[in-house]
């Protein structure tokens, strides 16, 4: 899988999620919502992004926050909407 | 039977869980009315210790206020207890008419129409005023009554970082396809105290022709030279299109809110708004009060310039004294601890020295930002909160926390 579509979503969660002199690192692994990085309520935007980026719709009942809790878990939700990843 | 064994194990192991999680909320019992002083029973079975409250929405001292009772008194004598209806059928006095103009006047809004709590009122009004061709774009930190309004709602959910002016101009862009765009945030965030930047919001959304939203249930009464509110605060009176906000707080504290603004928005509600339309009228005892209350705040600002010398003076000396405090001029005052345990453990210790205080800790407020949260009120006396400032520096010496910053309690406690 290509790594810039991972760095794309790092980026985006860093640009839209984090303050502008905040020191965290995100990785893919890094927990995003059970760390409080992404609430629940804001995982709206980011499922928005992802729909616009690769041209899907992501059904709610699989917007689930544990679909949502790391960028290795997204990529795996987004493989089953697009063969773009 | 329907409750099967399965059944009750499911929820059984789901309150565990809760427990399991820190998350389990207890609740005590007051024995007396709501005051700067109240009677509390807790644990359920101990015997009642009298504790100074630090923790109520009572502001500006109107709950129990003798005028206040009065009012009620006499609206139950005037107008009865109940009136077994919602307000379109035939649960409509001439006193809900009264309050509802009342408030927007004192709001310096168009309407007002009442709702059963302002959770009722965030729950109804932007499935009324929004549909799915246009946008909310919300502040993060908006209450979650707010949010479960906003999921009631068709419209798009845009929402911008905490505060953050330059994010939400970037929605604003972002959402300019959209028919109509709402912008929506808290007056005052009830977690940290803070105040929305209301003028530079009523600027972009006039840049960006959008309408507003505030939710000002920690601020009608106070905020302001007036008390009106965050918009007279900012000085943006009349540019905010919607205001909903409480009579649970500042305004007497037992129950009821509102929404506030343009005229058509507030009609609209009143013909569409679904917690209007199914839930029974505001009792005419609750009406009465409030009616008092707006009366007692529109005549003197007393109350409200007391509570504004109550915060400045805790909050000047708590931060002598060392604690690390959210900046800020409002009565809340957070007292930033950022280790959950150390929050809960403090509150515990305070409430033995007889300060009825909250830890609260993620994920009520973001992971590591634990705090004890402050309230003061115009109830208070000078005395109440030289008590207050006393204990907490007993506990803070314990604890070994005064004059250290985030880092430090972090390297003591951790996160």
């Amino acid at each position: 899988m290509p790594d810039d579509i991972k760095q794309t979503i790092i980026e985006y969660i860093k640009k839209e999620y984090l303050d502008e002199d905040s020191t965290d690192e995100v990785t893919e692994n890094t927990q995003l919502i059970t760390s409080g990085i992404v609430d629940s309520f804001s995982m709206v935007s980011l499922k928005m992004f992802l729909e616009k980026k690769f041209n899907i719709k992501i059904p709610d009942e699989k917007a689930t926050p544990e679909a949502f809790d790391s960028v290795n878990n997204i990529i795996k939700l987004l493989k089953e909407f697009t063969q773009e990843v | 039977m329907v409750y099967s064994d399965k059944a009750k194990s499911y929820f059984g192991e789901t309150l565990n869980q809760i427990q399991s999680q820190g998350l389990f909320k207890e609740e005590r019992f007051i024995c007396s009315p709501q005051a700067a002083s109240i009677d509390v029973e807790y644990p359920q079975g101990a015997p009642q210790k009298k504790v100074l409250n630090f923790c109520a929405n009572n502001y500006l001292g109107l709950s129990s206020h003798p005028e206040v009772v009065q009012a009620a008194r006499e609206g139950l004598d005037t107008r009865g207890y109940g009136l077994s209806s919602v307000r379109f059928i035939c649960g409509t006095q001439d006193i809900h008419r009264t309050l509802e103009q009342k408030l927007s006047e004192f709001l310096g809004t168009e309407d007002t129409i009442l709702f059963a709590s302002c959770m009722d009122a965030n729950a109804g009004v932007f499935d009324v005023v929004l549909d799915k061709e246009d946008a909310m774009i919300a502040d993060r930190l908006v209450h979650a009554s707010i949010v479960d309004g906003m999921r009631l709602c068709k419209a798009q959910l845009f929402n911008y970082k905490h505060s953050n002016m330059a994010h939400l101009e970037e929605k604003l862009r972002e959402s300019q396809e959209c028919r109509f765009r709402l912008i929506i945030t808290d007056g005052v965030f009830s977690m940290d105290g803070d105040i929305a930047k209301l003028d530079e919001i009523c600027n972009l959304a006039e840049k960006y022709d959008a309408m507003v939203l505030v939710d000002d249930s920690h601020s009608t009464g106070f905020m302001g030279k007036h008390g009106r509110g965050t918009h007279e605060h900012c000085g943006v009176l009349g540019r905010i299109d919607l205001i909903t906000t409480t009579l649970g707080k500042a305004l007497g504290g037992a129950s009821g809110g509102c929404v506030s603004g343009r005229k058509e928005l507030v009609e609209l509600c009143r013909q569409r708004a679904r917690p209007y339309l199914f839930s029974n009228t505001i009792p005419p005892v609750i009406v009465a009060a409030a009616i008092k209350v707006i009366e007692l705040i529109s005549k003197t600002t007393d109350r409200r310039d007391k509570l504004e010398a109550n915060t400045l003076y805790f909050r000047k000396e708590m931060t002598q004294r060392g604690f690390d405090i959210r900046e800020g001029v409002h009565p809340i005052a957070p007292i930033m601890l950022y280790n959950a345990k150390l929050a809960q453990d403090m509150a515990r210790d305070l409430y033995a020295e007889g300060i009825y205080v909250i830890g609260f800790a993620f994920p009520v407020v973001p992971q590591g930002q634990a705090r004890i949260r402050v309230q003061l009120s115009a109830a208070h006396e000078r005395e109440d909160i030289d008590k207050a400032i006393a204990a907490f520096t007993k506990i803070g010496q314990k604890y070994n926390i005064l004059g250290k910053k985030k880092d430090e309690i972090i390297k003591l406690y951790g996160l």
